[in-house]
């Protein structure tokens, strides 16, 4: 085991900026894409309704 | 043997017929770069000792190295995408590179974010313009500039044409940010790690790593399947299947 306690894990040696200044950023840009895909699907589902919905008021 | 005929290979390029391929694969993906996530993690951190030069600003090396593999990779293969919808002018081939483009600017990005922060502790500095981060910043502009072009033009069988051209020509790039460190004098180190040779660190090290490469592997396959979908959504909003699947999920 590398580490005595949490506290020197958190502290990477003096070097926590960089490694979790890493870590973190990459970490919440792939949770960052993950929620504008999930939210970019609901407009496209949402706009698909709209259009068909204007569509059948067309047609009527 | 119906897997050898054409047909049986030719319906995945129809995009009503890949939707819900991809649809079955994401959720796969998602657990497989979830579960390799955590594993690499606990190497990474747990497993793999400290550095004797470093210490431990040397870890960020399992998510950097990674991300700059990842970089690369993706875009050779946005630009296989990009060439096949050029040639067979298939349509689902140019969706897929452009679900891929994002992703591969979010891993440039990182590549160069984490390099920063390993160069700090480790050279002095956040950067250096040397010809392997600057090559990897053209990486960046080249996404972008693929990205920007493809959004640019409304008619999209020529935004299709325009942006495969310049994604095709952007792959001169890779080999450069690949034997920068060979052929200039750079400030960022040679390979550790090569096809042809052991690996010149740590066996734990190198797991580490490896199973982080495989974790964003698996990542940036379930979220370009995921793009690809929403974009084929798009591009087929006005589709008999598209609006019965809009109005099912209410």
């Amino acid at each position: 085991m590398n580490w005595s306690s949490w506290s020197e894990f958190f502290a990477m040696g003096g070097h926590a900026l960089y490694v979790w200044g890493s870590y973190g950023v990459t970490f919440l840009f792939m949770a960052v894409e993950v929620l504008l895909l999930r939210r970019r699907r609901r407009e496209v589902m949402r706009r698909v309704r709209r259009l068909a919905r204007m569509q059948r008021e067309i047609n009527e | 043997m119906r897997v050898f005929t054409k047909e049986f290979w030719f319906q995945f390029a129809s995009p009503k017929t890949f939707y819900p391929f991809a649809g079955r694969l994401i959720p796969w993906f998602a657990g497989a770069a979830l579960l390799l996530t955590v594993v690499g993690l606990y190497l990474g951190f747990f497993v793999a000792p400290v550095d004797y030069q470093q210490g431990n600003s040397y870890r960020i090396m399992f998510i950097h190295v990674p991300a700059a593999w990842m970089s690369m990779f993706i875009y050779v293969v946005m630009c296989v995408y990009a060439a096949l919808g050029l040639v067979l002018n298939t349509r689902l081939s140019d969706m897929m590179a452009a679900a891929l483009a994002p992703t591969g600017a979010m891993f440039t990005f990182l590549a160069l974010w984490t390099g920063a922060l390993w160069g700090r502790p480790t050279w002095g500095t956040y950067w250096v313009w040397d010809a392997r981060l600057t090559s990897e910043l053209i990486l960046l502009f080249l996404y972008l500039g693929y990205m920007a072009l493809r959004a640019a033009i409304d008619d999209p069988r020529r935004a299709s044409r325009a942006s495969g051209l310049l994604a095709l020509v952007g792959v001169v790039n890779v080999p450069i940010i690949y034997f920068s460190v060979q052929w200039w004098n750079t400030l960022h180190q040679g390979a550790s790690v090569s096809l042809t040779s052991a690996p010149t660190m740590a066996m734990t090290m190198f797991t580490a790593m490896l199973v982080m490469t495989f974790a964003f592997w698996a990542y940036a396959i379930a979220v370009a399947l995921y793009r690809v979908r929403l974009i084929i959504l798009e591009r087929e909003r006005h589709a008999r299947w598209v609006v019965e699947l809009a109005e099912q999920e209410r």
